[in-house]
C-alpha cells in the first residue's frame, strides 16, 4: 500500500507530561501599565490535552493576560510555571522555544507571501541547518526543507487548503486568512496553542469550520489550546474548562456548565453596576 | 497472465485490470494529488491496490450481486472500488456526494445497497443519519478518517483496515489471490458492471442497470473511434456518479489503459489541469463558456500591448484556426501568420488552461454558442460533440474529427442505430444500452419500445449531411393543424439569437399557424433608442413604439428564413407576433427562478392576447395584474399591436432534398 495515510506525523513533541497533567501554572500574577491595572492576582492552571478558555468581557483583560503567558508582557508579581519551569521575565522567542505558540485576533501574516510561504515560516524555528545552508538552499537546508515541507503539505491538507497554497495571503478573505494564520501555528509543533479570538468577524459557516479545527487540532494531535473567545456559545461548545475575568480579576473558574450558572458571571456579562 | 487465459473474451472490466497489469505493468493507471505531490500507482500497483481490497471486502461478507454503494468526490480509493466490487460479481451503485441525506438515502435504499464506501465523515454522517430508511445497509467503509475517531465503530471500517485485511489474508493463504483471479476469468459478461441513478431532474432518480459485456462494448467502439491508447491521459473531475465520468475515465480508462488522474480537490481542478495536460477532455459548456469569460476579463486587464496583440491573433486563429486544425487548404501568409499567433499567443493561453496536450475534447449536455465552440477550436482544439445518454452508457451520436459543428450533435456513434419516430423523438439501439430500471419494471417499459428501441425524449432530426439536430424535448414538440412539425424551444432560440429579443414564447400546437410573444432586450433596444434620439419612459412605452416594431418585424423575417433552411422547420414559420407590454417576471410567476418560461401559465395569463394573435386583429387592450419587486401590486393596461410576420419559401435546393 503506498497510499499514504494521513495519519499526522507531526504532532505534539513528547514533554514527559502525560495527558490532564499539569502544563502551565499560573500563580498570582498582576500587571500594570502605570495607574491601570490590567491584571489582579490571577491564578488558573492549563492541563495538558485541554481545551482551556478564558472568556470576559470587552476591557476584562484577556489579551493581556494572553500576552503575559507568551513572555510579551512581564507581570510586577506572580509567576508562571510552564512545563515545571518556573520563569518570570522572558522574551516571545523564547516562549516559541519552549513550545507556545500564537494567533492574533487581527491576523498578522506576512501579506505579500504565499500561504505555503506563511506555514513554512511557522517551521523556521525548529530549523537546524545553518542560515549559509539555507540561504544557498543546498546539502542538509535541502533535505531538512524537504522534510519540513512535507510536515507542512500535512497542515495544509488537515485546514484544507489546498486551492490556495500559492496564493498570496494578503488577496485571501478574512476566514481563510485566520485558517493561514493557525496553519503557521500548527508549523510549530507547539506544546501549547494559544488563539486569540479565533473567531472574531466570521460569519457562521466559518465560525463552524474554525471550530472543527479546534476540536480537531485538540484531539486529533493533541495539542493543548488556550483560547480567548468572545462568542460564549461557541466557548461554551469546545472548552473542557472556562476562566472568566472581569475588570481584570478572576471571577469564575471551571466547566463550561458550573460557569454558566455562576451569578457572578451572569451580572459581568449583563453588566451590573460595580 | 498469458493471452490465452482470457481466451473467453474481454467482457468485464476486471478482465481490463489484469491484462493491462500484465501488458502495461509499469505503466501509470491512477495518479492522485496528496499532500501537494502527484501520486502515482502503476497499473501493477493499481491491480494489488484492487485485490486487497476486493479480499477484504469479500472478508466482510460482500457476496456476488450485491449492491456496494459509492460516495464522494474523485478519489482513486473510490474507482478501486469499482474494480473491486467487479471482480466479486458485486455490482458498484455510485452516488451524487452532494445529495441531501434524504435523497441518498432513497437511492441507497432503491438499490439495496449492503456496503457503502465513501469518502469521509460528512458522507458518514449523512448516511448514518437516515440508517433506519437503509435497512439493508450493514457496513460503511470510509477513505478519510478524520473526525470519525469518536464514532460507533460496529459496522464502520477504514479503507485502509479493509485493504490491511485483505493483505493479510492474501499472505497466510498464497493461492487466494489464485481463487480470486480465477474468479474474474470465469465471469461471462453477463453480470450487472454498474447501476448509475439518473439525476433526476424529471421526478425521481432511477437506477439504469449496465451489463458488463454491453459497457465494454460500449467502451471499445469509443475508444477505437477516438484512437485512444495508453499513451493519452484523463484528469477525472466530474462528479463521480454521473454517467460521463464513469464512462469516460473508468470505462475507456481500463480499455484503452490509459492513466487517469484525481485532483487534490474539487477547488484545485483547474490547476491540477495545468499540470497533468490532459490529452482527452470532457467539459460542459457553461465550464467552456466561464474560461472564455475569465481569459476575457484577464485579456481586459491587460496591458496595451498584449491587449492588442490577443485581439488580433484571436482575428487571425478566428480566420485560419479551424480550416488547419480540419486540414483544409490555408494560403501560405495564413499559414505563416497562424504559427506567429500560435508563438505569442494560442500556445501559452493553451498552455494556461492546461490544454496543451490535447487531441480529442467533447461538449454536451446542452447547446454550445457557435462562437464559443468556434473560440475554442480556432485555437486548435479538437473540441467535438457528442449526444448521449444514462441509458445508452453515454455515447448515441458524437462528431467525426473534421465533420464538427456547434449546431448538430453528429452522426450515430459506432454500432448505434438511431432512428426518428413519427412524433419526431429520437430513438436508439445501442451496444452499451442499459437492461432496464433497477426494481423499476414499469418505467423500463415505458422507455423502450416493443422492438427494442430505447425512447429518449428528446425531438431531432437528421440534417442533410447526417448529423442529428436535437431541437428539443419531445413532449414540448406539437404539430400544427396542416401537420407540419412544431417545436417551440427551436424557434424561440432562433428569434432569441437577435440581442434585441429577450425572450419569446412561441405557439401552434394544433392551431392554424405559429404565433409568438415577444420580450424586447431593455438593454439592447434602450441603447437603440439613445443612439436615435427616440425618448421613451418605461418599457412598456418603449415595447409599443411603432419603429421598434419594425426592427422586431425584421428579426422575424430573419427567424423565418433561417426556419425555412429547415426541411422540417420550414413548415412552422411565425405568421404572426406581439411584443409584450411588460417584461416576464419570475416574481409574477411567468418564469421559473432559473429563467425558464413557464410555458402553460403565460399561455392562460394572455390567454387573450394569444386568442387576438389567431383571431385576425391588429391590436387588442390588456390588463394584466404585476408584481413589484417589493411585493405591491399593480396593473399594466395598454393596447398591444398584432402584427403579420414575412414567411419565407424553403430554398429550392433544399425542397427537393426534402422531396
Amino acid at each position: 500500500m503506498n497510499a499514504p495515510d494521513r495519519s499526522l506525523a507531526a504532532a505534539v513533541p513528547d514533554d514527559g507530561i502525560s495527558p490532564g497533567g499539569l502544563l502551565m501554572d499560573v500563580r498570582h500574577v498582576s500587571l500594570s501599565f502605570g495607574g491601570v491595572r490590567a491584571l489582579t492576582d490571577i491564578s488558573f492552571d492549563v492541563r495538558k490535552g485541554e481545551i482551556r478558555a478564558i472568556i470576559g468581557p470587552n476591557g476584562a483583560g484577556k489579551t493581556s493576560m494572553l500576552n503575559v503567558i507568551n513572555g510579551f508582557y512581564t507581570p510586577q508579581k506572580g509567576s508562571i510555571a510552564f512545563r515545571g519551569q518556573e520563569r518570570r521575565k522572558m522574551k516571545p522567542h523564547h516562549a516559541v522555544r519552549q513550545g507556545i505558540a500564537r494567533t492574533f485576533q487581527n491576523v498578522a501574516l506576512f501579506k505579500g507571501m504565499s500561504t505555503l510561504d506563511n506555514i513554512m515560516a511557522g517551521r523556521s524555528v525548529l530549523m537546524r541547518s545553518g542560515l549559509l545552508w539555507q540561504m544557498l538552499w543546498h546539502g542538509p537546508a535541502l533535505s531538512e526543507e524537504i522534510e519540513h515541507r512535507r510536515t507542512v503539505e500535512e497542515i495544509i491538507d488537515f485546514l484544507e487548503i489546498e486551492h490556495i497554497r500559492r496564493t498570496p495571503v494578503g488577496k485571501l478573505p478574512y476566514g481563510l486568512q485566520k485558517r493561514v494564520e493557525l496553519g503557521r501555528a500548527l508549523a510549530m509543533e507547539p506544546s501549547l496553542l494559544l488563539l486569540d479570538e479565533p473567531m472574531a468577524g466570521m460569519n457562521l459557516e466559518e465560525k463552524e469550520d474554525m471550530s472543527r479545527f479546534i476540536v480537531e487540532v485538540n484531539r486529533q494531535r493533541g495539542t493543548t489550546i488556550a483560547l480567548i473567545e468572545h462568542d460564549m456559545g461557541v466557548v461554551m461548545d469546545l472548552s473542557d474548562r472556562v476562566v472568566v475575568l472581569d475588570y481584570g480579576r478572576k471571577i469564575a473558574d471551571g466547566t463550561p456548565q458550573s460557569v454558566k450558572s455562576d451569578q457572578q458571571v451572569i451580572d459581568a456579562y449583563l453588566g451590573v453596576a460595580h | 497472465m498469458k493471452a490465452t487465459a482470457l481466451a473467453g473474451g474481454l467482457n468485464t472490466f476486471p478482465k481490463y485490470l489484469l491484462r493491462n497489469a500484465d501488458r502495461l505493468g509499469d505503466r501509470p493507471a491512477m495518479r492522485h494529488k496528496d499532500f501537494g505531490i502527484w501520486q502515482s500507482w502503476t497499473w501493477a500497483e493499481q491491480l494489488e491496490e484492487i485485490r486487497c481490497l476486493a479480499v477484504g471486502l469479500q472478508a466482510l461478507g460482500l457476496l456476488p450481486g450485491d449492491r456496494i454503494a459509492v460516495i464522494g468526490a474523485n478519489r482513486p480509493r473510490l474507482y478501486w472500488t469499482f474494480a473491486a466490487a467487479q471482480s466479486l460479481g458485486a455490482i458498484p451503485v455510485p452516488v451524487y456526494a452532494d445529495a441531501v441525506a434524504e435523497e441518498m438515502a432513497y437511492v441507497l435504499d432503491n438499490a439495496g445497497a449492503r456496503f457503502a464506501v465513501v469518502q469521509d465523515q460528512e458522507q458518514v454522517d449523512k448516511i448514518r443519519s437516515s440508517a433506519a430508511s437503509i435497512p439493508t445497509l450493514t457496513d460503511i467503509i470510509y477513505d478519510e478518517p478524520r473526525g470519525l475517531a469518536g464514532y460507533e465503530p460496529a459496522g464502520l471500517h477504514a479503507f485502509s483496515a479493509v485493504q490491511e485485511k485483505g493483505a493479510n489474508l492474501l499472505r497466510a493463504e498464497p493461492e487466494l489471490a489464485a481463487r480470486w483471479k480465477a474468479g474474474i476469468l470465469d465471469q461471462s459478461g453477463e453480470e450487472v458492471s454498474v447501476i448509475l441513478y439518473t439525476s433526476g431532474t424529471t421526478g425521481r432518480s432511477k437506477g439504469v442497470i449496465v451489463k458488463a459485456a454491453n459497457a465494454v462494448q460500449a467502451a471499445v467502439d469509443t475508444v477505437g473511434f477516438d484512437r485512444l491508447d495508453e499513451n493519452d491521459s484523463v484528469l477525472a473531475y466530474l462528479p463521480l456518479a454521473w454517467v460521463g465520468d464513469h464512462y469516460l475515465n473508468y470505462a475507456q480508462g481500463y480499455v484503452a489503459g490509459f492513466c487517469m488522474s484525481c485532483p487534490e480537490s474539487a477547488e484545485t481542478a483547474a490547476q491540477n489541469l495545468r499540470e497533468i495536460g490532459p490529452t482527452f477532455y470532457f467539459a460542459p459548456p457553461r465550464i467552456f463558456e466561464s474560461l472564455l469569460t475569465s481569459v476575457t476579463i484577464r485579456m481586459e486587464d491587460a496591458g496595451w500591448l498584449k491587449r492588442k496583440l490577443f485581439s488580433h491573433f484571436t482575428g487571425v486563429a478566428g480566420k485560419y484556426g479551424e480550416a488547419l486544425l480540419e486540414g483544409r487548404p490555408v494560403p501560405l501568409p495564413g499559414r505563416l501568420a497562424y504559427g506567429l499567433g500560435n508563438i505569442l499567443v494560442y500556445a501559452p493561453l493553451k498552455n494556461v488552461l492546461g490544454f496543451s496536450n490535447i487531441r480529442v475534447a467533447y461538449t454536451a449536455g446542452e447547446a454550445i454558442g457557435a462562437e464559443l465552440f468556434s473560440f475554442f477550436r480556432s485555437l486548435g482544439i479538437n473540441l467535438k460533440q457528442l449526444y448521449g445518454q444514462t441509458e445508452a452508457f453515454l455515447y448515441v451520436t458524437v462528431q467525426k474529427d473534421g465533420e464538427v459543428r456547434p449546431d448538430a450533435v453528429g452522426p450515430a456513434a459506432p454500432n448505434v442505430d438511431i432512428r426518428i419516430s413519427d412524433s419526431g423523438e429520437v430513438q436508439f439501439r445501442s451496444p452499451g444500452m442499459f437492461s432496464g430500471y433497477f426494481r423499476q419494471d414499469g418505467t423500463s417499459a415505458e422507455t423502450m419500445t416493443p422492438d427494442g428501441y430505447i425512447k429518449t425524449g428528446d425531438a431531432g432530426f437528421f440534417e442533410t449531411d447526417g448529423q442529428l439536430k436535437i431541437i428539443d424535448r419531445a413532449k414540448d414538440v406539437g404539430r400544427l393543424k396542416s401537420g407540419a412539425l412544431f417545436a417551440p424551444k427551436y424557434i424561440e432560440n432562433t428569434l432569441k439569437f437577435f440581442p434585441d429579443i429577450r425572450e419569446a414564447v412561441a405557439f401552434g400546437d394544433h392551431r392554424d399557424f405559429c404565433a409568438a410573444l415577444i420580450n424586447i432586450d431593455l438593454q439592447a433596444m434602450g441603447n437603440w433608442a439613445e443612439r436615435n434620439n427616440i425618448p421613451y419612459a418605461s418599457y412598456q412605452e418603449l415595447a409599443g413604439h411603432a419603429e421598434v416594431y419594425r426592427i422586431i418585424a425584421g428579426h422575424v423575417e430573419e427567424a423565418n428564413r433561417r426556419l425555412a433552411h429547415q426541411p422540417i422547420m420550414a413548415g412552422a414559420q411565425i405568421s404572426r407576433f406581439l411584443i409584450l407590454p411588460k417584461e416576464l417576471d419570475a416574481d409574477d410567476g411567468e418564469l421559473t427562478r432559473t429563467m425558464k418560461v413557464r410555458r402553460a401559465f403565460v399561455a392562460e395569463r394572455y390567454a387573450g392576447l394569444i386568442e387576438a394573435l389567431y383571431d385576425g386583429s391588429t391590436e387588442k387592450f390588456v390588463d394584466i395584474e404585476v408584481t413589484f419587486e417589493d411585493g405591491r401590486k399593480g396593473r399594466i393596461r395598454a393596447t398591444v399591436k398584432i402584427m403579420d410576420a414575412r414567411q419565407h419559401a424553403p430554398p429550392k435546393e433544399m425542397a427537393e432534398a426534402a422531396e
